[in-house]
């Protein structure tokens, strides 16, 4: 068992996860490209959830915020995309700085209805704001950025734009990876959880609680942004439901169901519901429903979710072989 | 050290704190006993910058510490416990303590370096001092009632405080724990030259600690004076045993 | 522009607006007070109440008073299911921490969402006005219509009958005993098991029934849920969580803002009402007339 921990997951799923496009299938490409955007939306909102202990019900309004930034740049004003991409995560946690402000005011239901209540206004103005994000309609035919340079990389040439777009997608996913795990690994990870167990005592060992929070808010609504921005261009397309409140319901489903305990999780978490949203979305239109049952069911049964049940299972098989 | 003059409070018309003064000396352990309801716990949210005042004020040296928000009062060498065990709980005791020593020593900005053996040997001193080195990887809330109290005063103390503000330190504690809780805390004040100011309903704690003892009676200070002045005083029995003379 | 009409006009849609809101946070507000619960899912028992209120009146025909009765019998289907939903589901999850109740009813609005598409369909549905308050009547030159004003005068009726109950009789003793100190009443022997189904049966009659007489001012459908919710989140926030005339003054001031946002901003009155939430928490981080959460 031990020889199993020893083995670095991480980056050996990313390795593994790199060869998709040489499997073949568009469709496979496809959903990868998602899991791993998803994947990456809901480490984001874990940061607060998990790592902070701040419930969020509005982290998609920082989603939306990073499609539309990214997508409206590119599109509209032709701006590179490493620019744009960059300019999407900037926006998003502008967004976060102002929300998180008035959020952190509150606590606990207060602070998730008032997260949900400004990504409804964020979801309004996308919804009505024609000229510049489309309205109603969405903003469509988002471009794919440049990708000839990687015709110049042996191997890379030949694949075709989803695939070449995916590995774009893998690498800027695993930098951001390697950025969240050495922030929640550093000090001020540990100040994090310090105020989650404990805001009262967090504040009486020194710590501006609030400023924390907010700084929490911020990153976690820079990386969900730049999650955002690079499903826009998945999509070829961005609309107001990016940042509807079921999309929020969706990345906290993926966290609590991967585990919102650990680091991974809800990375876990948003590929299993991703498959499971293929897979029940191919048979019928209430996804909503089955989302819903799934809640309920982690909630009675598995409140540890994926990886907490792992975990749980292997303490008894331990505890058995050693008994 | 610690002044505090005129200080007072009310809650919707009702006086909780209704102009209290006193003054801590440095390095003095003082003990404030007052019936309950008395407005002992009132006063440490007073001093610590949980509430504020509605008038008087609260000087630390001769500086104005009046309503400061706690985490900065912190920094300025304030420490304190509180009447419900206050900790991380599913943090380790290491890890409380450690995360203790980041918070006060600023590197909570510290977004980039690894916190994993940040501050160890500064973390397992502390945890020395207070007996808990042996339960350095326990989750703290799976300590007991007393450990965790211990725990409480090693992340107090994580910040080298010069005052520690104790609310009711020994609640909850059997006889054995009381004894060997403030036997503790007398040691790490001497050693430290810490000055202390803790409220007590157990008198023989207080008699057998405190230097100095203020009694507080429906908000205000009826009685200040050394251990045996107090047993002496008739308003304080008064107050205590009713009017039974 | 400025008219007397005009302004007359816009203040009662405003009142109009507010009272059905009222009605509505009125059962959010007293179901948080004692059950410390946030029912998301509040909002799905107020569409629901509508669509069985459209349902019911197609089952009963054309009968004398049926819009009443449907109304009614809406809002008293609802409370059974909200009934059923906090003995079987949410009762469970009582000592655990508050965010598993949230999600819980966060599950719900998935759920019920779905199972109302499933029951109705996604096209709009309508009712029309209660015989006997169609038309309208003319007041400083404004047209009013009857049924409006029908809610305006019912908005206070319904804060008053719930104020009397909570006030002056044995059960609403105890559930004011219940929203200062559950676990005291519980001690002195009160089943706290039954008051907590009851309460949660009667706020979520208030949803079903402001729900049902909702229909005919706006159409049923699918969304309504969602959009009530907050509406209803903002007005408790800006009155006061667990304080229930701050719920009421909570929605007249939201009712007005949103009246004579739309002078300042057309089509995005809906920012006027986030803006004074955001200001009243500001200003009193408890709403303007609550307690601070515990």
């Amino acid at each position: 068992m031990t020889g199993l921990r020893r083995v670095p997951w991480a980056p050996v799923v990313w390795l593994a996860l790199l060869c998709v496009p040489w499997l073949g299938s568009r469709f496979y490409t496809f959903l990868a490209t998602e899991i791993a955007i998803f994947a990456l939306f809901a480490v984001s909102l874990n940061l607060l959830l998990g790592y902070t202990g701040l419930v969020s019900f509005g982290h998609a309004a920082y989603f939306g915020v990073g499609a539309y930034a990214c997508a409206i740049l590119m599109k509209t004003h032709g701006v590179p995309f490493p620019l744009a991409f960059a300019a999407a995560g900037v926006a998003a946690a502008a967004f976060a700085l102002v929300f998180g402000f008035f959020c952190v005011r509150s606590t606990k239901i207060y602070f998730a209805m008032l997260t949900l209540a400004f990504a409804q206004i964020v979801w309004a103005i996308c919804f009505k704001w024609n000229s510049v994000t489309g309205g109603e309609q969405g903003f469509s035919n988002v471009p794919y950025p440049d990708l000839g340079w990687m015709a110049a990389v042996p191997g890379l040439g030949a694949l075709r734009v989803a695939d070449q777009y995916f590995l774009l997608v893998m690498a800027l996913t695993g930098i951001a990876f390697v950025v969240l795990r050495r922030l929640v690994d550093s000090p001020f990870g540990r100040m994090l959880t310090a105020i989650r167990e404990n805001p009262e005592r967090a504040e009486f060992v020194g710590l501006n609680v609030r400023l924390y929070q907010i700084a929490a808010f911020a990153i976690a609504g820079a990386f969900a942004g730049f999650a955002g921005a690079l499903f826009g261009i998945f999509n070829r397309g961005v609309f107001p439901d990016f940042a509807y409140w079921s999309k929020s319901a969706e990345v906290l489903i993926m966290a609590i169901l991967g585990g919102m305990g650990s680091f991974w999780g809800p990375a876990v978490g948003a590929a299993a519901l991703t498959l499971l949203n293929h897979q029940i979305t191919a048979v019928t239109q209430y996804w909503p429903l089955v989302l819903g049952i799934v809640l309920v069911v982690l909630l009675f049964a598995f409140p540890g979710g994926i990886v907490g049940a792992l975990a749980a299972a292997r303490t008894r098989v331990r505890a058995r072989s050693r008994a | 050290m610690l002044e505090v003059r005129n200080l007072r409070r009310s809650f919707g018309g009702v006086a909780a704190i209704d102009g209290v003064d006193l003054a801590v000396a440095a390095r003095e352990i003082l003990a404030i006993i007052g019936p309950n309801g008395a407005g002992k716990s009132t006063l440490f949210n007073l001093i610590t910058g949980h509430l504020r005042p509605d008038a008087g004020s609260v000087r630390l040296g001769d500086r104005d510490v009046t309503g400061m928000a706690p985490h900065r009062l912190c920094a300025l060498g304030v420490a304190r416990s509180f009447q419900r065990t206050n900790i991380f709980p599913k943090l380790t005791v290491f890890e409380n303590v450690q995360a203790a020593l980041i918070a006060h020593r600023g590197r909570g900005r510290d977004l980039w370096s690894r916190a994993e053996g940040l501050f160890r040997d500064e973390a397992q001193a502390l945890l020395r001092d207070v007996n808990l080195l042996d339960k350095a990887d326990t989750a703290g809330g799976a300590l007991s009632h007393g450990n965790q109290k211990q725990l409480e005063l090693g992340i107090a103390l994580a910040g080298n405080p010069e005052i520690l503000l104790l609310d009711e330190p020994t609640a909850g504690m059997s006889a054995a724990e009381t004894r060997d809780s403030m036997a503790l805390l007398r040691r790490i004040a001497a050693e430290r030259g810490l000055t202390l100011l803790f409220t007590e309903h157990d008198m023989e704690v207080v008699f057998s600690t405190a230097q100095r003892i203020a009694v507080l009676h429906q908000g205000r200070v009826i009685a200040a004076g050394t251990p045996e002045a107090i047993r002496g005083d008739a308003e304080v029995r008064r107050v205590y045993l009713g009017d039974r003379q | 522009m400025l008219e007397p009409s005009f302004l007359v006009g816009q203040a009662l849609s405003g009142l109009t607006a507010a009272m059905f809101l009222f009605i509505v946070a009125a059962g959010l507000s007293l179901v948080f007070g004692v059950l410390r619960v946030l029912n998301f899912a509040h909002g799905s028992f107020y569409m629901l109440g509508a669509y069985l209120a459209w349902q019911v009146t197609q089952w009963l025909g054309v009968v004398t008073g049926s819009f009443w009765l449907s109304a009614l019998g809406a809002a008293a289907g609802v409370a059974i299911l909200g009934g059923a939903i906090e003995r079987c589901l949410l009762r469970h999850l009582y000592g655990k921490e508050d965010l598993y109740q949230l999600l819980l009813t966060y599950a719900l609005v998935l759920i019920l969402g779905d199972a109302a598409r499933i029951l109705w369909g996604t096209q709009q549905l309508a009712m029309p006005r209660p015989a006997g308050l169609t038309g309208s009547f003319e007041l400083a030159g404004a047209v009013v219509p009857y049924y409006n004003f029908f809610i305006i005068v019912l908005g206070p009726l319904i804060a008053g009958g719930c104020w009397l109950l909570l006030s002056r009789t044995g059960v609403g003793r105890m559930i004011r005993a219940a929203a200062y100190d559950r676990e005291m009443l519980a001690a002195l022997g009160a089943d706290t098991g039954r008051l907590y189904t009851l309460m949660f049966m009667a706020g979520s009659f208030l949803a079903g029934l402001g729900g049902a007489l909702v229909t005919p001012v706006r159409s049923i459908v699918p969304g309504m849920d969602v959009e009530i919710i907050v509406e209803a989140f903002i007005v408790v926030v800006i009155g006061g969580l667990g304080s229930f005339w701050g719920t009421f003054l909570g929605a007249i001031i939201f009712g007005q803002v949103l009246a004579f946002g739309i002078l300042i901003l057309p089509g995005f009155s809906i920012f006027a009402v986030f803006a004074l939430m955001a200001i009243v928490l500001i200003a009193r981080p408890a709403g303007l007339l609550g307690r601070p959460l515990a």
